[in-house]
């Protein structure tokens, strides 16, 4: 069977004033109907850019630079702008971090929802009209018949955040992109939302391509983890053997940055040293390697490949992929993690 | 004026012993006009009758959804915000209707950090330039001095002190806040409130902040306010936390018994509402709660979760629970009828 | 809405209170009076004071201004020193030329300005963005009697393919072609610097729109390109130009007196000008009020209109 999304090493470039950057690279994985792939990283590392480089929602100055990109097993990266818009918000939709300011302030809710039913599903007002109703039933809106003549402004963050995905599931995608769709909410309201999302995937079956830099929502969610960093990605797995077995060192930073609630207390945490690298100024060799604890000689001069350590779980790490020599005053993580990753690959 | 000064840091150690700073039935609204005159038709009852004590040397966790009011409890407590009501007790001392004169000399005791580090620093400026200028405006360097103070400040934030004559546009999110702790820190302040410090950087960032915020309590013996809506953070910084709702505290405690065991409704659904980083605890019950928080224009009558309590019954939507101190004992308090 | 309309109706009357007793201040300061501008400077002093006597202008300025005032509560707005014709009735002559003028000039603004200012936002730093921001700089900064003779002289002497000036053809109804014909030289003038400006307020606000969330939503959901910006877009980016075009009215009411002059154009700018010139106190102070009416009252259509056109304003 056909995967339902296939990325195939994409690269997406965009033009500045001081030069071209790239912000995705050589990006690739695949996407099964009804599964629910998160892609976790933190601001810049490219996770957003890859789902606006499927959506071809690149701007004036964004593009694809090599890569296929492929829906149902149909290429969609050369396809004509007018062929594109007949998948956005058809076959694939998305939902936004920011319900605020995602939906026009100046058009009624029911008729930004029409719009996008009227354009795809070709419905006569009246029937429009009626899908609109049920789908902002669906979504939980009570009274959905008054809610529909009312402006954005009237509603709350949730409320809006259940209009936005009631407008991208209107017309029955097979694939949902969410970018973060509940960073800009309450912690009572994030539950409602991803509650909403759970309940509304087994209905309609739609995959979701969930992008968020929220550990505790992808472990909540997602059934496959994407970890990117820079552009790359750097692990891939599916969710319990990401969390029960991070091998990439960035991985593990990640999940000793958060503060576990259930956890006893912590003295100090376990952070990442320095910041993101900016896109013009990519270190070279592996990435990471100027914020990793491992870093040695290898790591600084050549790029690490994303290889398979195990069955479905890929890692970009010269360490993980057992090529550097540890010394013995290097982190004891490592040393946990590198035997299981012997035997998973035998 | 300088009498004053000199009354306020030649205090006897004994007063030390009592809270910081202590909130009496603290009360901020904010009035709403309307018709033809423009009269005062209602209010936004940011913060309605809270009371808390915030001991030195230790966190004070203030932890709500947005529109609970924690943000105002602390710009009111800087007095950066008129309070309607109550009092605010510094060292002792009520400052809640002191002058802006008499306040000054208490300014650089009582510092803020705030959530954005883009926009709460001057663009215009250098790193070093915004350092200086509050030690120079308050006496506390000379223009010989504030130079090596720079320095002395940037180490402990950990920017390299090369960096002082940049601005601030070119520092990461992360550098900025750590900057923005630095100018809260160039007056050698007591106390400083935290307004959501980390909620704008990212995850691993976080962490550094938070360890850095952590570090330097430590050292410094600073008492902090932390506001925040991550929980997370809030854990792992906190010695005691205060939950809020629509403008009330409705629980506090030490951070274990907050977090181990939580008495009231809205604390409990707060917890369980946050996602877990292990999946495999996605199949646990939960405590979903329905609906928005009310508007603070309006409260709900009685006790102010009733709207979306899964426990509430007739008694709670007539009769407010009040906030009675240690009423858990051990200086835990909840305001729920039925305390669970 | 009708409260808030009510209230801001209430706080009209200090504010042009004011205004009259500012106004009358300051036309008496000037030099001369009505008398002296009209008089045969051979006519003997007597009859001059008797004249002077009889209009009241030797009363002091306190009561002359509450007499007018108190005529003014009648609904009278006195008799013109120059004509004695009724100041009501001079006025209400003028008045429908300039407004008809007016608004067409402010049409034919907006007609330029928000295409353009659209086609320089969507191609922002390109030759065209230049080039249309340039334009906007001339038309800005070209004069008024400039433009008006230049275009006189082009289109009326030269070509011969306009009139030259006035209203409508002399002593006949030429219909209406023929009123429009007139007005295009004027209006134009008009329109020029209201164009210069309002281009770069439409662009600046284009601008920021483009930049918003809700155009990916929209994109997102599969929506042209061409709806994007002309549907989601301009509805949002010509809010705030609602605001400006609020304050266009009393800037053309300025700009009315030179064009009008220019082009014979026999409005309520020509008659400005002649009741200045002969000091006509009545008749200046009828006009001072009637544009300090249509500057509040286009400050309280704007707010109106924008809380209509905004669903997130609401007056109160």
């Amino acid at each position: 069977m056909n995967d339902l999304l296939e990325v195939d090493g994409i690269q997406t470039v965009f033009r500045t004033e001081r030069g071209e950057v790239t912000s995705v690279d050589g990006v690739s994985f695949r996407l099964k109907a009804g599964e629910t792939l998160g892609i976790v990283g933190e601001s810049g590392c490219g996770k957003s850019v890859t789902s606006l480089s499927i959506m071809r929602l690149l701007g004036k100055n964004g593009s694809i630079r090599r890569g296929e990109i492929r829906l149902n097993g149909r290429s969609i990266t050369g396809l004509a702008e007018s062929a594109m818009r007949q998948i956005r918000g058809s076959e694939v939709s998305m939902i936004f971090q920011d319900p605020m300011t995602s939906l026009n302030p100046v058009f009624t809710i029911g008729s930004q929802l029409i719009e996008s039913i009227s354009l795809h599903l070709k419905l006569k007002n009246k029937e429009a009209r009626l899908h609109a109703i049920d789908m902002l039933r669906k979504v939980g809106i009570s009274r959905p018949e008054e809610i529909m003549d009312e402006y954005p402004h009237k509603l709350s963050g949730g409320m809006r955040q259940r209009v936005m995905i009631a407008i991208a599931l209107s017309c029955k995608p097979k694939l949902l992109i969410a970018d973060e769709p509940t960073t800009a909410l309450d912690v009572t309201i994030q539950a409602q939302i991803l509650d909403l999302m759970k309940k509304l995937r087994e209905e309609t079956g739609t995959a979701i391509m969930l992008i968020t830099h929220d550990l505790g929502v992808v472990a909540e969610m997602a059934d496959r983890v994407i970890v990117m960093y820079a552009g790359q990605i750097v692990e891939e797995a599916d969710v319990f053997t990401l969390f029960d077995k991070p091998l990439h060192p960035y991985t593990t930073g990640l999940m000793g940055s958060i503060p576990h609630l259930d956890a006893d207390e912590e003295e100090t945490l376990a952070s990442i040293p320095g910041t993101v690298p900016p896109l013009q100024q990519m270190p070279s060799g592996c990435r990471f390697h100027t914020r990793c604890p491992l870093a040695g000689e290898k790591c600084m001069s050549e790029s690490p490949p994303l290889l398979e350590l195990a069955e479905g779980h890929y890692v970009r790490c010269w360490a993980a992929q057992g090529h550097m020599e540890l010394s013995p005053t290097e982190s004891s993580s490592m040393e946990l993690s590198l035997p299981q990753t012997k035997g998973a690959m035998t | 004026m300088i009498e004053f000064d000199a009354r306020a840091y030649d205090r006897p150690e004994s007063q030390t012993a009592s809270p910081l700073v202590k909130l009496d039935g603290l009360k901020t609204y904010y009035p709403i006009r309307k018709g033809l005159l423009g009269r005062v038709r209602g209010h936004v009852k940011a913060v309605d009758d809270v009371s808390l004590d915030i001991r030195e040397g230790e966190t004070l966790g203030l932890v709500g959804e947005s529109g609970c009011g924690k943000s105002t409890i602390g710009r009111t407590i800087l007095r950066l915000e008129e309070s309607t009501g109550g009092q605010i007790v510094y060292k002792g001392e009520n400052i809640t209707r002191y002058s802006t004169s008499k306040m000054r000399p208490l300014r650089t005791e009582m510092q803020m950090i705030f959530q954005d580090p883009f926009s709460s620093l001057n663009p215009w400026m250098r790193v070093k330039d915004i350092l200086k200028e509050p030690m120079l405006a308050h006496g506390k360097a000379t223009a010989s001095t504030a130079d090596a103070e720079v320095d002395r400040l940037l180490d402990a934030v950990g920017i390299p002190r090369s960096y002082k004559d940049r601005y601030v546009h070119e520092f990461s999110g992360g550098q900025r806040q750590r900057i923005g702790i630095a100018r809260a820190l160039s007056l050698n302040p007591k106390f400083i409130v935290c307004d959501e410090p980390v909620s704008a950087l990212d995850v691993s960032i976080q962490a550094q902040v938070l360890n850095l915020l952590k570090a330097l309590q430590k050292e410094l013996g600073l008492t902090y306010l932390f506001i925040a809506h991550g929980l997370g953070a809030v854990k792992y910084i906190s010695t005691r936390i205060a939950v809020m709702y629509l403008g009330k505290v409705v629980e506090i405690g030490t951070k274990e018994q907050i977090f181990r065991n939580p008495k009231h409704p809205y604390t409990q659904i707060l917890l369980n509402a946050y996602p877990v980083p292990n999946p495999h605890l996605r199949g646990r019950e939960k405590m979903v709660v329905q609906g928005d928080v009310p508007s603070p224009t309006a409260p709900p009558s009685g006790c102010r979760f009733h709207t979306r309590c899964p426990f509430a019954q007739e008694r709670c939507r007539q009769e407010e629970p009040p906030l009675t101190a240690d009423s858990l004992g051990d200086g835990h308090a909840a305001a729920c009828h039925f305390t669970l | 809405m009708l409260t808030y309309i009510a209230r801001r109706l209430l706080i009209f009357i200090p504010v042009l209170l004011g205004i009259t007793v500012i106004n009358f201040i300051i036309v008496n300061m000037a030099p001369g009076n009505p008398v002296d501008m009209y008089i045969d400077p051979n006519m003997s002093p007597d009859i001059i004071e008797a004249k002077k006597e009889a209009l009241g202008l030797n009363d002091p300025i306190l009561i002359q201004y509450l007499k007018w005032l108190g005529t003014l509560l009648t609904g009278d707005l006195g008799y013109s020193m120059s004509s004695y014709a009724p100041v009501a009735q001079l006025v209400g002559e003028r008045i429908m030329p300039t407004v008809t003028l007016g608004l067409a000039a402010l049409v034919l603004a907006l007609l330029i300005a928000i295409p353009l200012g659209i086609l320089s936002a969507l191609k922002q730093n390109t030759k065209i963005d230049y080039l249309v921001t340039g334009l906007s700089f001339i038309g800005t900064s070209i004069p008024n009697f400039f433009l008006g003779l230049a275009l006189i002289y082009i289109f009326a002497v030269n070509l011969g393919v306009l009139p030259t000036g006035g209203m409508q053809k002399l002593g006949g109804d030429g219909g209406m072609w023929d009123r429009i014909a007139h007005m295009i030289l004027p209006a134009i003038v008009l329109a020029t610097a209201i164009a210069g400006r309002k281009v770069r307020y439409v662009r600046a606000s284009m601008l920021d729109v483009l930049k918003q969330d809700y155009l990916r939503t929209a994109r997102s959901k599969g929506v042209h390109e061409f709806w994007v910006t002309n549907k989601h877009a301009l509805r949002n980016a010509l809010l705030p130009v609602i605001t400006v075009v609020g304050l266009e009215i009393p800037l053309l009411l300025g700009g009315a007196i030179i064009t009008e002059q220019i082009f014979q154009w026999p409005g309520i700018g020509q008659l400005t000008l002649q009741s200045m010139m002969s000091r006509d106190y009545p008749t200046i102070m009828a006009l001072n009020l009637i544009a300090a009416i249509a500057v509040l009252g286009a400050n309280l259509l704007t707010d109106i209109l924008y809380s209509a056109a905004d669903p997130r304003i609401k007056v109160s």
